[in-house]
């Protein structure tokens, strides 16, 4: 167990490392200036002085070899510096740090409502025996993989803000605030998870044991819950994984969508004016979620199936 | 398409975990017995049964028909112009003169919607072909060569896959700049990875296979293996996960184009109009709503499309 966590560990940092290089890469050789849009920032175009250009060109660093930045960015990184962001002026870890809780508030709400809802969905249609129950549950996951999220949350505003009044159309306030805005994020993980679930329960419901189950006299709840689900459920844990850092990254439409702070807002305003520390740092968030999240799934697999330690431990060996 | 359905099919589905492909197995319908003992009857009557049998599947492809023509041909549906303002007719209702109503300056959210269908869809389609392209040539190269020029691509291919793919759009908008093209091309790129890992395991799948042996055995240089051999019968999941991820690339140019980084304003592209219609919710749904059900359709009709080739029509032959 012990060499499986460090193991998994390894990639996890080596993914974090690429995944940085390539975001340089993007941010630093497309083509795009990003300090004539700061020197021009308020004043009209094509009148910059060069003299304001060269100076914040200096400041940032941006007139030494690339390499050179890439090394002396990546050295900073380690040590958890992400540098300064052009247009607050502070450092980006800071700026990111404000704006976390609200947005973690925000995905971990979203998290729950998908993994509840996308679960009980599969759940019900894999239990049921009503044809039309399950036809209807079985279409939901098609139809919430295919709605705009940003429109999704407009609908709601418009219905349960503006017609019926129940939940606030915007802003930050409390739990009340919370429940338009996680539903809208939960929407598409939750659609994957019931399907990817309802497809691997059904594929468990007719293996042998669970017929040798229910030669033994197993209730239905108890075949479902407790031989079924628990085979199901990895396939299903992947997904989480995977779409934890979507959801991430998602929250940036919905916060815009209900005026929220948040990573969101930061991210937007840091594309808008090209903010390249402050939207590095954002990605490479992004990216530390997904290896997080996924680097959890990994050390939980073995809890719900004790034989992937084996199978992992005789690959090493023979590799 | 013919041959290449032999193949894993499955094999995209489960590729692309979590899009739309792994419903298409739960919500298909059940395969019917009596259609295998039949008499064969002829191509065209088994066609026509296999569409019947389908309502939902026939309305998505007139969907994406009507979309495509709307694309090319906007005057066909609307004889508004666009752009067109008139004062005295702000914030109607849809009715039989403007069936998605007006916004606030008089304009025809309609014809808005028609003609912003040419500017998304273009969008979409730079962004899947780049992609397709993109992605096809890795997997194809890191498939066929092998080795550590394998080994190398599908780690940059893993890395994309760990970042969230808004974020490298994002990343990739900053970058680059506004407007449609290039959102286009910021989702296309962000969406290569999953092309790149179907078309390797495709490849790697038929590069197997006894016919490509014989080829080589037969003496048919490399490039004729991997054009005439290997290409033509790997391609077919590629081709079901770009009809999938045009569904996806609709839904990131819009979101995009919806935080405000497409075309500027009064460009009628889709996820604009969403943004624009935005600020007069309280008092006129239609500006939302309805261009919102037009991104809705189009995307289920794809996603619907893309199922039936990744699973029923293979099964039915």
């Amino acid at each position: 167990m012990g060499r499986y966590v460090l193991r998994r560990l390894a990639q996890a940092i080596g993914v974090l490392w690429a995944a940085y290089t390539i975001v340089f890469v993007v941010l630093n050789l497309l083509p795009g200036d990003p300090v004539s849009a700061m020197a021009g920032a308020g004043a009209d175009s094509g009148t910059i002085d060069p003299a304001v250009i060269a100076r914040i060109k200096h400041q940032y660093g941006f007139d030494r070899p690339l390499l050179v930045q890439y090394g002396e960015y990546l050295g900073r990184a380690v040590r958890g510096d992400l540098g300064t962001s052009i247009s607050t002026g502070r450092p980006v870890t800071s700026v990111l740090g404000q704006a976390l809780p609200q947005t973690l508030e925000l995905t971990g709400a979203a998290l729950l409502l998908a993994v509840v809802f996308g679960g009980g969905v599969a759940l019900l249609a894999t239990y049921t025996s009503w044809r039309w129950l399950r036809q209807l549950l079985l279409s939901l996951p098609a139809l919430g993989v295919s709605v705009p999220t940003f429109w999704v949350g407009l609908m709601l505003v418009e219905v349960f803000s503006f017609k019926a009044r129940i939940f606030p159309a915007f802003g930050n306030d409390g739990l009340r605030g919370l429940v338009l805005p996680a539903v809208t994020l939960a929407i598409p993980t939750g659609a994957v998870i019931a399907q990817v679930l309802a497809k691997s329960l059904l594929s468990a419901l007719s293996e042998p044991y669970v017929e040798t189950a229910r030669a033994k006299g197993a209730g239905r709840v108890r075949i479902h819950l407790r031989h079924a689900l628990r085979n199901a459920s990895l396939p299903a844990l992947t997904v989480i994984g995977v779409w934890t850092a979507q959801l991430v990254a998602n929250s940036v439409v919905v916060e815009t969508v209900f005026a929220r702070n948040g990573l969101g807002r930061v991210t937007q305003s840091a594309v808008t004016v090209q903010d390249l520390p402050l939207v590095q740092g954002v990605v490479i968030f992004g990216s530390l979620v997904f290896v997080g999240a996924n680097l959890l799934v990994d050390l939980a697999y073995p809890l719900l199936d004790p034989r992937i330690v084996v199978a992992s431990a005789r690959q090493v060996r023979f590799a | 398409m013919t041959r290449v359905t032999d193949g894993p099919v499955e094999g995209v589905a489960a590729e692309f975990a979590g899009e739309a492909a792994l419903g298409a197995v739960l919500t298909a319908e059940p395969p019917d017995r009596a259609d295998r003992t039949e008499v064969p009857a002829g191509t065209g009557r088994r066609l026509l049964r296999f569409f019947v049998r389908r309502p939902g599947l026939v309305l998505s492809i007139v969907i994406v028909l009507v979309v495509v023509i709307a694309a090319f041909w906007p005057g066909l549906f609307t004889g508004q112009d666009p752009l067109a303002t008139s004062p005295g007719q702000t914030f109607r209702g849809p009715s039989g003169a403007h069936w998605f109503g007006t916004d606030e300056v008089g304009r025809d959210v309609f014809s808005r919607v028609v003609h912003g269908a040419q500017l998304s869809l273009k969008a979409t389609l730079i962004a899947v072909v780049l992609a397709f392209v993109v992605g096809g040539v890795l997997g194809l190269v890191a498939g066929f060569v092998g080795r550590w020029v394998e080994d190398v691509l599908m780690r940059v291919v893993d890395v994309l896959l760990s970042i969230p793919a808004l974020f490298l759009s994002l990343a990739l908008v900053t970058a680059l700049g506004y407007g449609t093209t290039k959102v286009a091309i910021a989702v296309g790129i962000a969406s290569v990875a999953g092309f790149a890992r179907v078309m390797r395991s495709e490849v790697l799948r038929v590069r197997q296979a006894v016919f490509v042996e014989a080829a080589r055995g037969a003496g048919v240089r490399w490039y004729g293996i991997l054009w005439r051999h290997v290409l033509p019968n790997a391609i077919g999941p590629v081709l079901v996960l770009a009809t999938l991820d045009f569904g996806t690339a609709i839904l990131a140019v819009s979101s995009l184009s919806f935080l405000g980084y497409g075309a500027p304003p009064p460009a009628p592209e889709w996820g604009t109009l969403i943004s624009e219609g935005r600020n007069y919710l309280a008092n006129a749904w239609w500006l939302t709503t309805l261009p919102g059900v037009t991104i809705a359709a189009t995307v289920l009709a794809t996603n619907r499309i893309a199922r039936a080739l990744d699973g029923e029509w293979a099964k039915q032959r």
